[in-house]
């Protein structure tokens, strides 16, 4: 199995004398968009379904019903031959199904076999869900598949456990397989679920009204059993006396990769990016502080490739500095980096902004918000505008200039929370 | 491989021994049968972090720093050919290249080209067009194809290569080179050129010249409306009518081909060498004389040098054995 990778790369390489910062969006596209002759094989897939019985889920009793809705149209969403599990987390964690060791294969027989199973389940208990990552990183580590997927659903904050017990398990568990995070309600925290998608890279979003819930499961196991190739690192050549400032995932979703360096080699480090469906595209923001090199000098300076697990090279690109003594060339702004940096702000400007409003202090509050509301502007990010809406009155947009709101629904804050990390790429030919 | 070969020789790329007869070395793979001087002209061997190792596309593997060009004075130096190009005394750059490559067993291919100076990046253009030129005239030599057939698929694959060099909106000074080319067996050479770069034949105590230029100067000669002395002087004398590039169009280059019957000496040369020596006599009176084929090339761009080095200077020699060779 091989998806090729093209990778493109967006910057302005040229720098002014004595200048080391280089930025540069990296676009990275799996080949393979099913052309004629050309259709991707999927790969051999796993898939975990780990939901929330704590008491709470009974809380109203809706939520534990869309919940087994939910899983029924996730499990009917696998592939023939997908092994899957389904997992019940309390405060500890059980196989819901199948009865014996290991995971089942899907056919009709074992689906509603699973679905029936799901039915019997009724709310009781508390949440730790170091607990139920746990259960599901042992249910994939019995498979083979290469693509290793769970959905996790939780109504609460993780009570049962600490939040050092959490750092660890997510530490053993990273790497294991990827999970995509779904908080139902208003009462969990974004913050904990962002910290478990982050580190299983995967997405983390919140359902408010129970009853889209098993629209979003079916979703999501559709998009997993898309994926062609799993484990696909990014790797990053750097030249000798230079640094990775940061690596950031910049679209479709914010995520910070710079703490998940493995080195593999000198000068060289990969970063994880999970699985990848034919035809899927990325943006990554890569800032590189090299050595100052003459004028007239060109730079390597860094090489950008994705790797397969064995280390084979699916794509490569390469990110250059030139450093020239003509202002017009090195004050060029590059549009792409412009628009990536613009909302890694617009996202930071939220967070801070949310929080200050949590602790009371509505001058930063209402200054973060506003900044917040002109980047979204600014940027053209029309959905985090209307969220942003729903939290501060908007006076003036191209200025920032805002009211906080005195009432607003949980549920409008949490989603502008969870989706501050969700971005938009600018128009490209 | 066989071990009881007597003529040992060792692999140019990595040192690795090989057997006379082996067309490519096992250690690495490198065709043994064609040497030839560096794709993209002349780079330092070391960077200036002292890194000696460069990726595919010539980055420094430990700093990244991109491999430099020096260009301003190169020798290349392969048995039976020499060459020397000289930024000269006046111009900021070298804008001349030159390629040669030689295939055991068959000859030797030469490529000289003169970027124009009038036009944008000509040294990426001259570069450009020996690289793709010495290459198909390489493939010919080791084909047996037709040397001037294989002249005018050089020159083709020049023209394009260099035409593709040029933005569509500065047309005007798309990059641009003249071209001169020889490809010399045992005993044949064909000569082929568009542009005012030329060829000399010096054999025993004669010389004389086998391109005729393509500028305006030389065209009203050639119609009896100027004389040799007055196109000398006459401002159209570096006018080119041909060249290659973008504003060219299809280009077929002339040429000429001999039978090598005698040995001597082929010399291939930019009118910064010709412009102070420009009949085969005047090229007779300076050439050194009982030296390798290296110091010819270097003699006569000193001439060029102390006679003002107004130009860039550039001059291949190609040492000519005669007959069934020696
Ligand atoms: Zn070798
Ligand atoms: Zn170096």
């Amino acid at each position: 199995m091989g998806l090729e990778f093209g990778v493109e790369v967006f910057q302005n390489e040229y720098l002014p004398q004595g200048a080391g910062q280089v930025d540069a969006i990296v676009t990275v596209t799996a080949g393979g968009t099913g052309a004629p002759g050309r259709e991707v094989e999927p790969a051999a897939a796993a898939e975990v379904v780990v939901i929330d019985t704590s008491g709470s889920m009974d809380y109203p009793p809706t939520k534990l019903a869309a919940a087994k809705r939910a899983t029924a149209a996730a499990v009917d969403a696998l592939r023939d031959g997908v092994r899957f599990a389904v997992v019940a987390g309390t405060d500890t964690a059980r196989v819901v199904y199948p009865n014996g060791p290991g995971m089942e294969v899907a056919g009709p027989a074992t689906r509603a076999a699973a679905k029936k199973a799901v039915n019997r389940l009724h709310a009781d208990g508390g949440t730790a869900m170091g607990q139920w990552l746990l259960l599901a990183d042992r249910l994939f580590a019995g498979q083979d598949a290469e693509l290793r997927h769970a959905i996790l659903l939780t109504d609460g904050e993780n009570q049962h456990e600490t939040p050092e017990r959490l750092t660890e398990v997510l530490e053993h568990v990273a790497g294991g397989f990827t999970c995509d995070c779904r908080g139902v309600g208003t009462n969990w925290r974004v913050a904990e679920l962002r910290r478990i998608s982050e580190a299983l890279l995967g997405s983390v979003d919140i359902v408010a009204d129970p009853a889209d819930l098993a629209e979003d499961f079916r979703s999501m196991a559709v998009a997993a059993m898309g994926k062609a190739v799993a484990d696909v690192s990014l790797r990053l050549w750097t030249p000798e006396h230079a640094e990775v400032r940061f690596l950031k995932q910049a679209a479709p979703t914010l995520v910070d990769l710079t703490g998940w360096r493995v080195e593999s080699a000198p000068r060289v480090g990969d970063y994880p990016t999970g699985a990848w469906a034919a035809g899927e595209s990325r943006d990554y923001h890569l800032c590189v502080r090299v050595r100052p090199a003459g004028v007239g000098d060109r730079m390597l300076a860094s090489r950008v490739s994705l790797v397969d697990p064995a280390g084979a090279v699916l794509g490569q690109g390469r990110v250059l500095a030139v450093w020239t003594d003509d202002v017009a060339l090195s004050t060029r702004i590059n549009a792409e980096v412009a628009q990536h940096t613009g909302q890694a702000e617009l996202a930071s400007a939220i967070r801070e902004g949310l929080e200050a409003r949590r602790a009371g202090d509505a001058e930063r509050a209402t200054a973060r918000l506003g900044r917040a509301v002109r980047l979204a502007h600014e940027t053209g990010n029309t959905d985090t505008a209307r969220l942003l809406a729903g939290v501060v009155e908007v006076q003036d947009a191209p200025t920032g200039t805002v009211r906080l709101r005195r009432q607003v629904a949980d549920a409008d804050e949490m989603t502008l929370d969870t989706r501050s990390t969700v971005t938009r790429r600018i128009g490209r030919a | 491989m066989t071990m009881d070969s007597g003529l040992r020789d060792s692999c140019p790329e990595c040192a690795a021994p090989v057997a006379p007869q082996d067309r490519f070395c096992e250690a690495c793979g490198r065709n043994l049968r064609v040497q030839r001087t560096p794709v993209g002209g002349p780079v330092t061997a070391r960077c200036a972090c002292g890194g000696a190792e460069f990726d595919g596309e010539g980055f420094c593997a430990r700093c990244g720093r991109a491999r430099v060009a020096v260009r301003d004075r190169v020798e290349f130096v392969l048995p039976g050919v020499a060459g020397v190009s000289d930024r000269g005394r006046r111009r900021q750059r070298n804008e001349d290249s030159m390629a040669f490559g030689r295939v055991r067993g068959r000859g030797v291919a030469v490529v000289v080209c003169d970027g124009v100076a009038s036009s944008e990046r000509a040294e990426q253009a001259s570069q450009t067009a020996v690289d793709t030129a010495v290459d198909v005239l390489l493939t010919g030599l080791q084909s047996g194809a037709d040397a001037e057939a294989a002249t005018a698929d050089a020159v083709t694959a020049a023209n394009g290569a260099v035409a593709r060099l040029a933005r569509p909106e500065a047309a005007e000074v798309a990059p641009s080179c003249t071209f001169v080319s020889a490809v010399v067996t045992d005993d044949s050479a064909t000569v082929g050129w568009v542009g005012d770069s030329r060829a000399y034949l010096v054999a025993g105590t004669g010389a004389a010249r086998l391109t005729t230029d393509d500028t305006w100067a030389a065209q009203l000669v050639a119609e009896g409306v100027l004389t040799e002395e007055e196109a000398l002087t006459d401002r159209r004398a570096h006018v080119l009518s041909r060249w290659l590039g973008a504003d060219a169009g299809a280009v077929e280059p002339q040429s000429v081909t001999f039978m090598v019957e005698t040995p001597g000496l082929l010399v291939l040369c930019s009118d910064g060498l010709w412009n102070y020596v420009p009949e085969p006599e005047d090229l007779l009176a300076v050439l050194p004389r009982g030296v390798p084929p290296v110091e010819v090339a270097r003699g006569l761009v000193d001439v060029a040098l102390e006679a003002g080095g107004h130009d860039n200077i550039t001059v291949v020699v190609i040492q000519l054995r005669g007959g069934n060779g020696s």
